[in-house]
C-alpha cells in the first residue's frame, strides 16, 4: 500500500460497505432508544430522564486554583478590608455597585456581569463553603465535586443521573468541555462525554490516510455483527461503537454552526459558544460543564487591573455572551448556570502581592430563572478562622435546590444525605 | 451462533498438552500478564501448560536486579518529611502572633514541597507503566496492579509520593505470596493507614475506616460481619501509626482490653483481628471471587447468579486457598491450568483495562513505548490513573471502562502507539520512531514459504494474533471483518508492505473487538 495514492479504494468500498449500512439500519442504537423511551414518558418531547422539568439544563463553571471571592464581590463598605489588602484592594470608587444599602460590589472589570444582574439574571450567593475547610486545590476540588467532606466518591451529578436512569447509562447526559471529565459528572452508571474540541470527539485514524475512513466507518456504524450474543461483552462494545459514531456526528455538527452572538476571543468564551451551539441544536443533555483556571493568584495577583481583572473580565464577558446567544435562540430561561472555585483566599493579602490559600467566597447562579440579587450576609473580616473567612451558606445547600428545584431531582438521593435546600432561584 | 451452546466446564482439571495450542497459549499470557508477540507466544506454547503456568508463576527464578536499584536511585525518600519540632513549634509561635508574613513563609514552602511530591508521583507512573512494558516477570506486575486495585489507596488523599512507593513495592514482593502477610502488612502499611486515618487512631476515639474496609473490601465482603465487628476491630487497631516512613505501635494509644470480633473473645491487637478474619468462612471466597475477576471474567456481586459452572470452579479454588494457608500461588496455578479458565466463553471476552490496553499493545505488538507522558495522561481519560484510584473500592473494573468517550480515547490512543503521530489534545510528544510490524507475519514463512507475503494469509494471521478467536466463533476468514480488511488491501495495491501492515492494524484497532482479551 502506498500511503499517500490510493484513491482506487474509495469508490469500491463505498459500494460493498453501502450494502453493508443498509443492513445496521435495523440495529436501534441505544442512544436512539433511550431517547425514545423518553419521549413516551415525558410528552414535552424535550427530557431524556423521565421526571424532569421540561428540558431544564444546568451549566456549571468551575474556576479552578481558588477565586479571591473577596476581590470578586468586593465588600468596599467594611475598612477591615481595605486594612487587610493595602496593595491589591479595589478601591470604594471603583467597585460597581450592586445598589442602595449593600454594602459589596462587584469588580470594575465585570461589568458584562453586571448588566445581567441589572437584567434580573444574576443571583450572588455570599460565603459559601464547608466545615473544616481543607486548602489543598487536589482535596478541595474533590469535596465540591463529591459533595462529602471525604472528597470520595462518585461525583454528586453523576449520584444524580445514576438515581434517574433506571439502570441503564442516559446517552449524552453529562457534556463536559475540557479535556478531563469532571468528577461532578462521574457517576457508577452515567459517565460523562469529554473534549477539548469537538475535532478530538472521533475517531483520528482517518487522518492518517484517506482510505481507512470508509472501513472505520463502516466497522463503527455497524453496530452489532450478526451471531454475536447481545449481552456478551463484544455486542455492548459493538453497541457503544455506534452510539459513539453517533454522538460524535451530532456534537460536531452542533459545534459547527455560528453562534448567535459575538463571544469574547477567550478559552471560556470559545467553550460557552460550543455549549449554547449544543443547546441549539437540540441535544438530550442535562448538563454541561466547563472550566477556566488561572485563579491560584499567590503573587502579583493586582486590584482594580492586573491578573486576577483580567480573569474576572474573561468570565464575565464569556458568560454574558453566553446568555445572549441563549436569549437569540429562545433558551434562556431553560439555562440555569452555576459558578463555583475550589476555595476562596485569605484576607490578608501576603508578601508578595498575591492571596493564599482561603476557604469561604462567593458562588453565582445566572438564567433568568435564578433569584437575582444579593443573597445571605457577607462573612464577617474580623471573625475568622485562622485567617480565613467562616462560612454562611454550605454549598451542599446550593446543590440540593439545584438538584431538587431545579432539575426535579431526588437531592437527598444524590448527596447522601438531607441538605436543606437554599433559595436560590426565582 | 456458536457462542450460546459453547460449553462452560467447571473442570478445575489440568488442561491436556494437545488442548494448549496458540489461541490457549496467547490467552494465558495475555491474563497471567499483558500478551505479546508471536514469538512470546510461541516460546509459551513449547513449554506445554505446566511448564508454560510455572514459568510465569516463578517468577522470582527470573533474574530482575536493577529493578528496585531502579527505583532506589530515582526517588527521594523524604520529600514529604514532616516538619522538625523546632519548625513547628515556630510555625505555631508565628500563628499565634498573628505574623502573617511567616505564617505565609510557611504555607509558601509547604506548597514548593506538594509541588516537587507531586512531579515525583508523575515520574513514579510513567516508572510503573515503563515497567510493565518491560518487566520479564509480566505476571509480578499483573499482580501487583491487582493488590493495588484490591488494597486501592489514593496518592490525592496522602499526598505522600513515598509512601505510594512504599505500598507499590509491598504489592510487588509479596505479589504471589501469602494473603496472609499481606494483610497483616497492609494495616502497618503508612499510605494505607493514612488514606484510612488510622494513623490518628486513638484508644479514646478509634476511628473505625480501615476496620470496617478491612472487612467490607479486602477481605470478608458485605454480609460477613456486624457494626459491631467493626468497633471491636477498630479498638484492636487503635496505636497502628507511622513516623516519617515507619510504622509505628503506640502502645499508649492501643486499647489493650477484650473485645468481641467476628464471634471470638481475647485482647486482640491488630495482629489478632486479622486472624480472626482469615479463619472466617467469607474470606478465601471473597478473595478467590476477586482474583476470579481479574484473571477471568466478570461475575456478578451475588454469586448466587453466577452459572453452576463458575460456582463451583470458585468453591474448589476457595478450598485450596484455605488449605494452603492463604498461600496466593497454588491457587493462581490450579485456575491458570485449568480447563475452566480456556473455555471459548473465557477468551478474547474480558474488556481490556487501561493498563491492559497500553501495556499490551506495547508487548504484543512491539511498537514504541512512544512518550509515557502522553501514555499515563490517556490512561488518565479512559479512567486509570495509577496511584489514584477512584475509591478504596479501587476500579470496578468491566464495562465501566467503556463509554462514548473513552472509547475514541482507546482506539486513538492506539493510533499513537502505531504512527508515533499524536492526536492533537493528547499531551505528550509526537514521536518520529518509525514503527515496523513485519515481524507480526515472519512466522508464516517458517511454515510456508512466501506465505508471508500472501495477503489472504496475512489478513488471516493478523486478525488472529492481534485479536484471537473472534467473538461468532467462526473462523476470521469467514467473517465480515476479514472481508473488510481484504478489500482494504486490494483498494491499495494488494501487497504485503510494511505501510499496508501498519494500516491494517489502525483498522483491526478501531474494531469493537480489540477492547477484548
Amino acid at each position: 500500500m502506498d500511503l499517500h495514492n490510493s484513491k482506487a479504494y474509495t469508490r469500491r468500498a463505498f459500494i460493498q460497505h453501502g450494502v453493508m449500512l443498509a443492513s445496521a439500519a435495523v440495529t436501534v442504537p441505544s442512544f436512539l432508544h433511550g431517547a425514545a423511551t423518553a419521549l413516551a414518558q415525558a410528552p414535552s418531547g424535550l427530557s431524556s430522564i423521565p421526571g424532569t422539568d421540561e428540558g431544564r439544563i444546568l451549566v456549571v463553571i468551575q474556576l479552578g486554583g481558588g477565586n479571591d471571592g473577596l476581590n470578586t464581590v468586593v465588600p468596599f463598605g467594611d475598612g477591615a478590608y481595605y486594612n487587610a489588602r493595602r496593595q491589591i484592594a479595589v478601591g470604594e470608587r471603583d467597585v460597581l455597585r450592586l445598589g442602595k444599602g449593600l454594602a459589596v460590589g462587584l469588580h470594575p472589570q465585570m461589568g458584562a456581569l453586571k448588566s445581567l444582574y441589572d437584567d434580573g439574571m444574576l443571583g450572588i450567593v455570599q460565603g459559601v463553603g464547608y466545615p473544616n475547610p481543607n486548602r489543598s486545590h487536589f482535596k478541595s476540588m474533590d469535596i465540591w465535586q463529591t459533595a462529602e467532606t471525604s472528597g470520595v466518591g462518585d461525583g454528586w451529578l453523576g449520584r444524580y443521573f445514576d438515581n434517574e436512569c433506571g439502570g441503564e447509562p442516559l446517552p449524552n447526559a453529562g457534556v463536559a468541555v475540557g479535556r478531563e471529565a469532571p468528577l461532578a459528572l462521574q457517576g457508577r452508571i452515567n459517565k460523562p462525554i469529554a473534549f477539548e474540541n469537538a475535532d478530538l470527539f472521533r475517531w483520528t485514524g482517518e487522518d492518517l490516510h484517506p482510505s481507512l475512513k470508509a472501513p472505520y466507518n463502516a466497522t463503527a456504524r455497524r453496530g452489532m455483527v450478526d451471531g454475536v450474543p447481545a449481552g456478551s461483552n463484544a455486542g455492548f462494545l459493538m453497541r457503544t461503537a455506534l452510539d459513539a459514531q453517533l454522538a460524535s456526528d451530532e456534537i460536531r455538527k452542533a459545534v459547527a454552526m455560528t453562534p448567535l452572538a459575538e463571544y469574547p476571543r477567550s478559552r471560556l468564551g470559545r467553550d460557552l459558544a460550543m455549549i449554547a451551539s449544543m443547546i441549539r441544536a437540540g441535544l438530550k443533555t442535562r448538563i454541561y460543564y466547563a472550566a477556566l483556571g488561572g485563579f491560584d493568584t499567590h503573587a502579583g495577583q493586582g486590584g482594580a487591573q492586573g491578573r486576577h481583572a483580567n480573569l474576572l473580565n474573561q468570565y464575565a464577558d464569556a458568560i454574558k455572551a453566553f446568555y445572549d446567544d441563549l436569549k437569540a435562540q429562545d433558551n434562556e430561561s431553560r439555562v440555569l448556570t452555576m459558578t463555583f472555585s475550589e476555595f476562596g483566599r485569605r484576607v490578608a493579602q501576603n508578601g508578595s502581592g498575591g492571596t493564599d490559600h482561603g476557604a469561604a467566597a462567593p458562588m453565582f447562579l445566572a438564567g433568568p430563572m435564578a433569584r437575582p440579587g444579593v443573597i445571605g450576609k457577607h462573612p464577617s473580616l474580623t471573625d475568622l478562622d485562622s485567617g480565613d473567612l467562616k462560612y454562611k451558606i454550605d454549598f451542599r445547600s446550593v446543590y440540593a435546590a439545584i438538584l431538587k428545584d431545579w432539575l426535579g431531582g431526588d437531592a437527598d438521593a444524590a448527596l447522601g444525605r438531607h441538605w436543606r435546600a437554599a433559595k436560590i432561584l426565582a | 451462533m456458536q457462542a450460546h451452546t459453547r460449553d462452560i466446564t467447571s473442570s478445575t482439571r489440568p488442561i491436556a498438552r494437545a488442548q494448549f495450542g496458540y489461541d490457549q497459549a496467547r490467552h494465558l499470557l495475555l491474563r497471567a500478564g499483558f500478551g505479546g508477540s508471536p514469538d512470546d507466544v510461541r516460546t509459551l506454547l513449547d513449554l506445554g501448560p505446566e511448564g508454560a503456568v510455572d514459568h510465569l508463576l516463578n517468577f522470582e527464578d527470573i533474574p530482575d536486579d536493577d529493578a528496585d536499584a531502579d527505583a532506589r536511585t530515582r526517588f527521594k525518600a523524604d520529600i514529604m518529611a514532616p516538619l522538625s519540632r523546632e519548625a513547628r513549634q515556630a510555625y505555631q509561635r508565628a500563628r499565634a502572633a498573628q505574623d502573617e508574613d511567616a505564617v505565609a513563609a510557611f504555607r509558601a514552602r509547604r506548597q514548593q514541597t506538594q509541588r516537587a511530591d507531586r512531579a515525583q508521583i508523575a515520574d513514579m507512573q510513567r516508572w510503573w507503566l515503563s515497567r510493565m512494558m518491560t518487566t520479564p516477570r509480566p505476571l509480578q506486575e499483573k499482580l501487583t496492579l491487582f493488590w493495588h486495585g484490591h488494597f486501592a489507596t489514593g496518592y490525592r488523599t496522602i499526598e505522600n509520593s513515598y509512601h505510594m512507593l512504599m505500598q507499590n513495592q509491598l504489592f510487588r514482593a509479596h505479589a504471589a505470596g501469602s494473603f496472609q502477610t499481606l494483610l497483616r502488612a497492609i494495616t502497618r502499611d503508612p499510605a494505607m493507614l493514612a488514606y484510612l486515618d488510622n494513623h490518628r487512631s486513638h484508644k479514646r476515639a478509634p476511628n473505625e475506616n480501615l476496620a470496617r474496609e478491612l472487612m467490607e473490601l479486602f477481605s470478608l465482603g458485605v454480609g460477613a460481619y456486624t457494626e459491631q465487628d467493626i468497633k471491636e476491630g477498630a479498638r484492636a487497631l487503635t496505636g497502628h501509626t507511622f513516623e516519617g516512613n515507619n510504622f509505628q505501635f503506640r502502645s499508649d494509644w492501643h486499647d489493650g482490653g477484650t473485645k468481641r470480633i467476628l464471634g471470638k473473645r481475647g485482647a486482640f491487637d491488630g495482629d489478632g483481628f486479622v486472624r480472626a478474619i482469615l479463619d472466617h468462612p467469607a474470606c478465601a471466597p471473597y478473595l478467590v471471587r476477586k482474583l476470579y475477576r481479574f484473571f477471568v471474567a466478570d461475575i456478578p456481586d451475588d454469586v448466587r447468579t453466577a452459572p453452576p459452572a463458575v460456582r463451583s470452579v470458585l468453591s474448589t479454588l476457595a478450598s485450596t486457598l484455605r488449605r494452603k494457608r492463604y498461600d496466593i500461588k497454588p491457587m493462581l496455578r490450579q485456575l491458570l491450568l485449568s480447563e475452566h479458565f480456556y473455555v471459548p466463553n473465557n477468551m478474547s471476552a474480558q474488556i481490556k483495562s487501561p493498563a491492559q490496553l497500553v501495556v499490551g499493545t506495547v508487548r504484543a505488538l512491539k511498537t514504541p513505548a512512544r512518550d509515557l507522558r502522553a501514555l499515563v495522561d490517556a490512561m488518565g481519560l479512559m479512567g486509570q490513573t495509577l496511584f489514584m484510584p477512584p475509591s478504596v473500592a479501587g476500579w470496578e473494573g468491566g464495562r465501566s471502562w467503556i463509554n462514548t468517550s473513552t472509547l475514541f480515547i482507546r482506539q486513538n490512543t492506539t493510533n499513537y502507539l502505531l504512527t508515533g503521530k499524536k492526536p492533537s489534545g493528547f499531551r505528550g510528544k509526537r514521536d518520529r520512531s518509525e514503527y515496523d510490524p513485519t515481524h507480526l507475519v515472519a512466522p508464516l514463512a517458517l511454515v510456508e514459504p512466501g506465505a508471508d507475503r500472501n495477503p489472504d494469509r496475512v489478513c488471516e494471521h493478523m486478525l488472529r494474533v492481534v485479536l484471537g478467536p473472534s467473538p461468532t466463533g467462526e473462523r476470521w476468514i469467514e467473517t465480515e471483518r476479514y472481508e473488510m480488511i481484504r478489500s482494504f488491501m486490494r483498494g491499495n495495491g494488494d501487497r504485503v508492505t510494511r505501510d499496508m501492515l501498519v494500516g491494517m492494524l489502525v483498522l483491526i484497532g478501531a474494531f469493537p473487538e480489540h477492547q477484548l482479551c
